[in-house]
């Protein structure tokens, strides 16, 4: 099964990455040579087969941790916002999105 | 002690120099400082801070005299640019984090500098740590304006392997006697081969992942590389150990002391040998190379079984869902508005995100986010992402099987040594060439790289090794003994 452009397209867009004409021409070539490669994977019976989520599971139990919903951390807004593009009273800054 | 000798001397001779007082930690600083500018054409740096370098050896040199030395005090390292740190900008090689400035130390960063390291700087990668040439780097190295491939020290026409090339170019040539890499299919095993030195992946789940920039959670993985299984030894017992609040997947496994077994005899351990790891595609020079390996290692008194991983050819689709998926998801974070870069033109939000994301990742990362996207999309999670979730644990119980017969696992790292910059244009063919590293890599298991030789061009090659579940300590030893039988460790490229 190959991919289209119109794959491409809805895929570029549920990514959210603008495209040029010319990189998605490439990205079809590309994807459609790498799904080449993973159809051998699609062929082996799995039935019966657990999923493997986190690999030391495969030997021992392993839950997934949970912490108490407290507070931890001191506040440091500032030192988190330091790196940020647009920031206002401390708030972030976006392109308006409520008319 | 002359300072010339200084950067020849491994991680437990510096530490036990800098405790008995030979060398204070400022000169170790120093001295490694200005290597790391005199060689800066390799580009193995990105980011050197010198007034944060020197201020922690001054506290190490403090410590030292007041008794109170860490293990590691004073040993210089520097950290793959994965890892967060507050004194040093974090970019994980990629345009989207250009000017970053982290809030706080990665986990690891910081366990290491509990146990007295002194940072040097930060060390070039591929973007991401997605690729195996660290040609998909985004971000200038020390000393130069504009974005460059790192060099192999061996050849300087060559890559270094990826994606902690930086940080093995960097102990191959003297830069730092210790460094951090991750591995998430191969990234600290292959480079380790690629430029001769001594790497290991610890168990997934034994180091933090807290503060290494996720690329794939089920598969990132820490670990250190230095010239020699007894340098790595030291490190990983810093670097490991529970951070239950921190990395929800991290092992509730208090620290180890994995230099234990060093030393021990090999009388008797069964070397299990895949079959599949010996097939088409392996270059000669790098079979003949590891075929010696395991020939010393039957005259210390280890015994070669011949075992099979079936599934082998099956991780590098396996792999290649699974590693793009989580990066899908993980990288979404980068969206242009808490950190980072943001587009300088756009229309609305969404064109907001579409450009930022377009201009701030390279082509390499935009492949796996589309793969990602795709194979988790809906109508196709069960086709991919499930199935190969299945296959993974097949994967693993391949391994508990081999277990049964052998210790440990021993092969190649890669099919070949270093290529040539610049001459792999296939990028989903070059995926092919992690055949090797990836079973270890799902299967979540401890894996080395080993120096076993050179092959054609004097170039060298690994021996990997590969380990079951929390066996690190047994894994380093048969490193430690291959490394006192050999000296393939201790060689140096030409002119450093």
């Amino acid at each position: 099964m190959a991919l289209t452009p119109q794959d491409i397209g809805r895929i570029a867009h549920l990514a959210r990455l603008e495209l040029s004409p010319a990189e998605s021409e490439r990205m079809l070539t590309q994807l459609n040579g790498f799904f080449g490669i993973v159809e051998k994977m699609r062929a082996v019976d799995t039935g019966g087969i657990a999923p493997l989520p986190h690999p030391v599971a495969a030997i021992q139990d392993v839950h997934l941790r949970l912490r108490d919903d407290v507070a931890s951390e001191p506040d440091q807004r500032e030192a988190n916002q330091q790196s940020a593009p647009a920031v206002e009273r401390g708030l972030f800054l976006v392109p308006r999105v409520i008319e | 002690m002359s300072s010339t000798a200084l950067h020849d001397l491994g991680v437990a001779q510096l530490a036990a120099a800098l405790r008995g007082g030979q060398v204070s930690a400022v000169e170790a600083a120093r001295h490694f400082l200005a290597r790391a500018r005199s060689h800066q054409h390799l580009g193995a740096y990105v980011a050197l801070n010198e007034d944060a370098t020197l201020a922690q050896a001054r506290e190490q040199d403090a410590s030292i005299a007041a008794g109170t030395a860490a293990p590691l005090a004073g040993v210089p390292i520097a950290h793959k640019d994965i890892f967060v740190t507050r004194d040093f900008p974090t970019t994980a090689a990629s345009r989207m984090l250009a000017g970053y400035r982290s809030p706080f130390d990665a986990t690891v960063v910081a366990r290491l500098a509990g146990a007295g390291c002194v940072t040097l700087g930060k060390l070039n990668c591929d973007e991401f740590a997605m690729g195996g040439t660290n040609e998909n780097s985004a971000v200038a190295p020390v000393g130069f304006d504009a974005p460059q491939p790192v060099r192999n020290p061996w050849d300087g026409a060559r890559v270094p392997g990826g994606s902690s090339g930086g940080s093995a170019a960097a102990v191959a040539a003297r830069l730092a006697p210790a460094v951090t890499g991750t591995d998430t299919g191969g990234s600290i095993r292959q480079p380790a081969s690629f430029c001769g030195v001594t790497g290991i992946k610890p168990t997934y789940g034994r180091a933090s992942r807290y503060g290494m920039i996720a690329f794939a959670s089920s598969l990132d993985q820490a670990g250190p590389m230095a010239r020699s299984a007894e340098d790595c030894a030291l490190l990983l017992s810093a670097m490991c150990g529970p951070d239950p609040d921190r990395d929800s997947t991290s092992l509730d496994r208090p620290a180890e002391d994995f230099g234990r077994a060093l030393g021990d005899s090999l009388e008797g351990l069964r070397i299990g040998v895949p079959a599949e790891f010996f097939g088409e595609g392996l270059a000669a020079d790098v079979h003949a190379a590891v075929d010696a390996a395991l020939k010393e290692y039957e005259k210390l008194g280890a015994r070669l079984v011949p075992i099979t991983l079936p599934r082998t050819d099956l991780s590098v689709p396996v792999y290649y869902i699974l590693a793009p998926a989580e990066a899908s998801s993980n990288l979404s974070r980068f969206d242009g508005v808490r950190y980072g870069y943001r587009a300088s033109q756009y229309s609305d939000l969404l064109d907001m995100y579409k450009k930022t994301r377009a201009q701030g990742f390279g082509d390499e990362v935009k492949r796996r986010i589309m793969i990602g996207t795709y194979v988790l999309s809906e109508g196709y999670y069960d086709a991919y992402y499930l199935q190969a979730q299945k296959l993974r644990r097949m994967i693993a119980d391949d391994f508990q099987q081999a277990f049964k017969e052998c210790d440990l696992i021993a092969g190649p790292v890669a099919p070949t040594t270093a290529w040539r910059l610049g001459s792999q244009n296939d990028p989903v063919a070059n995926y092919l060439a992690d055949i090797y590293t990836l079973p270890a890599s799902l299967a979540g298991l401890p894996g080395m790289s080993v120096p076993a030789g050179f092959g054609e061009g004097g170039l060298p090659v690994g021996l990997q090794l590969i380990g079951n579940y929390f066996q690190e300590a047994r894994l380093l030893n048969a490193a430690h003994r291959l490394q006192q039988a050999t000296d393939f460790h201790l060689r140096a490229p030409e002119g450093i």
